[in-house]
């Protein structure tokens, strides 16, 4: 039996405050507005028999008398291959028009995984972006950010590893994008192909705050229980910064004590445990979680990006629209460079990187005005191949070709011996006249 | 949970974690509780009493309890099982066995579910050590097991009162935990039941015996640790960095290498992925020192980031409580947790639902005395049965933005007697461990000048030069990058490069090279014998060029020979042409 109430007694921020009997910490209420919108509401927190409401929605307009229906659940989501095209709200009704998914609810924000039957990742996701495969080559399974300033083509970049991946499943979450950044990721799937594979959660700008906490959890739930039929699922989030200004909002106007900049003291916790949900399930599906997080002011120690680097596996730093070789890091890459790739992978990828640090010197030694040796001119002219054909995001290559591009572009550059690599990756990979 | 336990309870009020509970009859600070919910119990502890009210952190997630739950009070607090089975074990921060929980539920952690940290099934070889007629005390040998690589000792109960005398001991057998091994009549003539296995709060400390003073050297096989900034047995460590420094790969490298006889990981509030390779790894990889695998001398409690954060709290406590039970047997043992800021983390986000006036940085101002309360828990006790057994404690400290002010990273200093600080600037240059040598210190040091010994005394002064050379060579390059190297004098190159070779072929150690990822003493004295004739050595160079060539190629020859395994017929000869350079 659901009980309906009709009487609110005190409203704050995105809370309300009724009295009701039986209500679970958690649940899910149904509220019904008098000006004929409705809402749902969830169970923070009750004193007795006093009971208080976070409206999804945010109490704006909503009155003393409206009313408010326990729905005995918490909240959950849809589930299965119907999603799959499909785009969704923060509460999880679709806003592309199509009909609602009633079928295979699950709670959301489920138990974490055990680590004892976490397995180390050893598989490669690709991209066919060569400063990701090549440099710093994704595993299944594996967190990570990328680091970037309000501006900057992160978003572009999603799309783009969303378009050119492996992955059987994409889920993407999006977090108070602009509508435009919206209608980008829809056209540029449905164009791409990948809209069939794909499902998403957005919360715009406009919408409730509350709405924007609930999208990574929506979106994690999803990829979780594809992951688990088997699915290797790559989960897109953007931007996770507005997510920890979202939890910053509701914390401050639950008067809760702030520690660092206004943020919740519980920041690394809300962030780690979804980040956490990445996994490489023995004998059956995976979760990859690569997610946008935009520094305010570029800096790197702010709250948000420092305690996202605490908890993944690397960073990826896209600044000028291209991925920066210097900073990025994918801290699993070793797990399959030259194992589940070609065996020159790492050590060719090493003296590419150790040379372009070279040339960006000479390219100093010139803006300085300095008379350029031979080798100066070498690494120049490398440093400008290197930029067009690698650097570049509208690359998109297997990483074998990755690998010949790269031995290809060393040929043309230098002599067989100035590139500090192994004679025997140079007799069998290298693009140099015999 | 006892049956003569009277008080009861229920649920008034909830947020988050933090219930508030209208009991009657009697409720203990920190007593454990159980709430009853959805037909699970879901395990808490009582962290205030207010009048008829307490208010109680429940270590699970909470959806689902509403008002008029039941509350069951346990009478007992926080308790840590011991006994044979602890090394090889997998818990969570409440000592769960994770693996047996993964057999029972498969992929995902299940709320309410709590299974014995001990296997009651499995029989070990007891030897007695104590007769009938004995006079025992608390924590007096009554015999002993073999478990793993160690003998370990099975003990009279650490809440025994008073003195007592055996009645009855087993004869050497085959027992489980369970069985009954000895009869001890207490001087009010009540006769105690012992079995192989006790439970002990894990908030108090175990430490039954006399204190000794930490003056021996934890072996790590870092040359950077054990050289300039050592650690004492029974001493303490912190190791502060910022994120990608690399703390966690030098808390592994410490487990792996170190010179204890049992090794506590605790893995608190970190990246799950990070103790998947511990888990993997270890029980393949050899320990050098016993020749049996690493995980046979080790126990992991591993409360990762995304498992409830009320449970990181304990997670430190109950890992602390197993090294300490092993310390009471006589064996050196150490406790790594990584990391202590996600602890002190969890302290703050408890602190701020209590509503507590809070600290620096929201922080609750008990935080510092609860970090040295932590770190106190270690130390050298010789117990009453004449071993000496001593607790290393090792805390990454995770500091936000990298900043050493904070004050996780300054509550701890206060109380440590090691620093090694990880640097940004030191990871960025690739120079590995990043422990920084500018601002790390030891106080160890001198205390391992043993005056019976006098090579002990000549180490330490040959360390403080090289030391001294650093900082000078430091400043110089610091110099140099400004005036640029015209201005500096031949000498102070020669310093700074000096500083340099010494940072380089010593304070660096590769580990992903087999052979230099651990030094053992006696190579490291081999080493540093030949670094202190570079630094002594007075040269003369024709010009710069000349000293930096110099400098560079006997740099290159010095790092191929820490590659090459002593074995090897190479070794020799790479050692004869450095000297050779270095005499010449």
């Amino acid at each position: 039996m659901l009980k309906t109430y009709n009487k609110i007694e005190k409203i704050k921020g995105s809370i309300a405050q009724v009295k009701a009997e039986n209500v679970t910490l958690g649940e899910l209420a149904h509220v019904r507005l008098k000006d004929g919108r409705s809402t749902l509401a969830e169970v923070i927190s009750f004193n007795e028999d006093d009971v208080n409401l976070q409206i999804y929605q945010g109490t704006k307009g909503v009155s003393t008398g409206d009313q408010i229906k326990f729905l005995g659940r918490p909240m959950q989501v849809a589930m299965g291959d119907s999603l799959l095209g499909r785009v969704f709200n923060g509460s999880g009704d679709p806003i592309d028009n199509g009909p609602e998914i009633m079928e295979n609810k699950i709670d959301i924000g489920g138990p974490s995984f055990n680590p004892s039957k976490r397995i180390i990742a050893k598989r490669m996701v690709k991209t066919n972006i060569p400063m990701i495969d090549m440099f710093n080559t994704l595993v299944i399974s594996q967190k990570i950010p990328i680091f970037s300033v309000a501006g900057e083509p992160y978003n572009d970049l999603l799309a783009r590893i969303a378009s050119q991946t492996d992955a059987d499943v994409i889920v993407l979450g999006g977090m108070g994008l602009k509508y435009d950044d919206y209608e980008f990721f829809r056209k540029y799937f449905s164009e791409s192909g990948a809209l069939e594979k794909t499902t998403m959660f957005i919360h715009t700008a406009s919408d409730p705050v509350v709405e924007c906490i609930l999208v990574p959890d929506m979106t994690l739930a999803v990829a979780e229980q594809f992951a688990i039929q088997n699915k290797n699922v790559l989960v897109l989030l953007t931007d996770m910064t507005a997510f920890a200004d979202a939890q910053k909002e509701i914390s401050i106007s639950m008067e809760m004590v702030p520690s660092n900049r206004g943020y919740p003291g519980s920041l690394y916790s809300d962030l780690a445990s979804r980040y956490e949900k990445a996994v490489d399930i023995d004998g059956s599906g995976s979760i990859t979680i690569i997610a946008v997080t935009t520094m305010p002011g570029n800096d790197v120690t702010h709250p948000v990006p420092d305690n996202t680097g605490y908890i993944t596996e690397g960073q990826f730093y896209l600044n000028g629209g291209v991925i920066n070789p210097f900073g990025s890091l994918s801290r699993l890459k070793q797990n399959v460079m030259g194992k589940a790739t070609r065996e020159d992978h790492g050590d060719l990828a090493n003296a590419m990187i150790r040379l372009y640090a070279d040339a960006k010197k000479a390219r100093d030694r010139e803006s300085m005005g300095f008379r350029l040796s031979e080798w100066d001119k070498k690494l120049i002219k490398y440093e400008e191949l290197f930029e067009e054909r690698i650097m570049s995001l509208e690359v998109n290559l297997d990483i074998i070709e990755q690998l010949d591009l790269g031995w290809e572009i060393l040929a043309g550059c230098f002599d067989k011996n100035e590139t500090g690599l192994k004679n025997e990756w140079i007799n069998k990979f290298g693009k140099w006249d015999k | 949970m006892s049956v003569d336990n009277n008080t009861k309870g229920k649920i008034i009020a909830a947020q988050g974690n933090l219930m508030t509970v209208r009991f009657n009859g009697d409720v203990r600070q920190n007593e454990l509780v159980y709430v009853k919910t959805e037909g699970i119990s879901l395990k808490g502890e009582v962290i205030e009493i207010n009048g008829d009210t307490a208010k109680v952190q429940v270590f699970e997630p909470t959806r689902g309890i509403k008002y008029g739950d039941e509350v069951v009070f346990d009478r007992e607090l926080l308790s840590v099982e011991l006994g044979p089975g602890l090394l090889k074990s997998v818990y969570d921060g409440l000592q769960n066995p994770l693996e047996d929980i993964a057999k029972e539920a498969g992929y995902f952690l299940p709320r309410g579910m709590y299974l014995s940290p001990l296997d009651k099934e499995v029989k070990w070889k007891f030897t007695p050590i104590a007769k009938p007629g004995d006079s025992v005390e608390r924590a007096s040998y009554l015999g002993s097991v073999p478990e793993a690589v160690i003998e370990h000792k099975i003990m009279v109960p650490f809440n025994f009162p008073g003195k007592g005398t055996i009645k009855e001991i087993k004869p050497a057998g085959e027992y489980t935990v369970l069985d009954e091994i000895a009869k001890i009549e207490d001087e009010t003539g009540k006769v105690h039941s012992v079995t192989m296995t006790q439970k002990w709060p894990a908030k108090f400390p175990i430490r039954f015996g006399e204190r000794l003073f930490p003056d021996k050297p934890l072996y790590t096989a870092c040359r950077i640790i054990d050289g300039p900034f050592p650690v004492a047995k029974g001493g303490t460590f912190c190791t502060p960095g910022p994120f990608g420094a690399g703390k966690t790969v030098l808390q592994h490298q410490i487990s792996k290498n170190a010179h204890a006889q049992v090794v506590v990981i605790v893995a608190c509030g970190e990246r799950a992925g990070e103790v998947v390779e511990v888990l993997r790894e270890f029980p393949k990889l050899d320990d050098p020192q016993t020749g049996k695998k690493l995980m046979d001398r080790t126990t992991i409690i591993c409360n990762t980031s995304s498992m409830p954060v009320a449970a990181r709290e304990s997670s430190i406590y109950v890992g602390t409580t197993i090294a300490e039970y092993y310390r009471q047997m006589g064996i050196d043992t150490l406790l790594l947790a990584d990391s202590t800021s996600r602890w002190a983390q969890a302290l703050r986000e408890m602190s701020g639902r209590l509503e507590e006036i809070p600290g620096e940085e929201a922080f609750p101002a008990y935080l510092s005395s609860r970090i040295a309360e932590f770190y106190e828990r270690a130390g050298v006790v010789l117990n009453k049965n004449g071993d000496a057994g001593s607790l290393t404690i090792g805390g990454s400290v995770s500091p936000a933005g990298g900043n050493f002010e904070e004050p996780v990273t300054q509550s701890t200093l206060a109380v440590v007697g090691c620093f090694l600080g990880l640097s940004r600037s030191r990871s960025d240059a690739r120079r590995f461990p990043a422990i920084d040598p500018l601002i790390s210190w030891s106080k160890y040091l001198d205390r391992f000048r043993d005056p019976k010994v006098e090579s002990s005394g000549k180490r330490i002064d040959t360390i403080k030069m090289a030391q001294k050379n650093l900082v000078e060579g430091d400043e110089i390059g610091k110099k140099m990058s400004v005036v640029g190297e015209e201005g500096i004098s031949m000498e102070d190159i020669i310093t700074y490069l000096k500083g340099e070779f010494y940072d380089a072929v010593y304070l660096q150690q590769n580990a992903f090279d087999k052979v230099d990822t651990a030094t053992d003493a006696n190579r490291q004295q081999e080493q540093l014998d030949i670094v202190e004739m570079v630094l002594r050595k007075k040269y003369n160079f024709e010009n710069r060029d000349a000293a930096r060539k110099y400098f560079l190629n006997l740099t290159d020859k010095f790092i191929q020979w820490n590659y090459t395994a002593r074995e090897v017929a190479e070794y020799k000869e790479q050692k004869v042409q450095i000297l050779e350079m270095v005499k010449g």
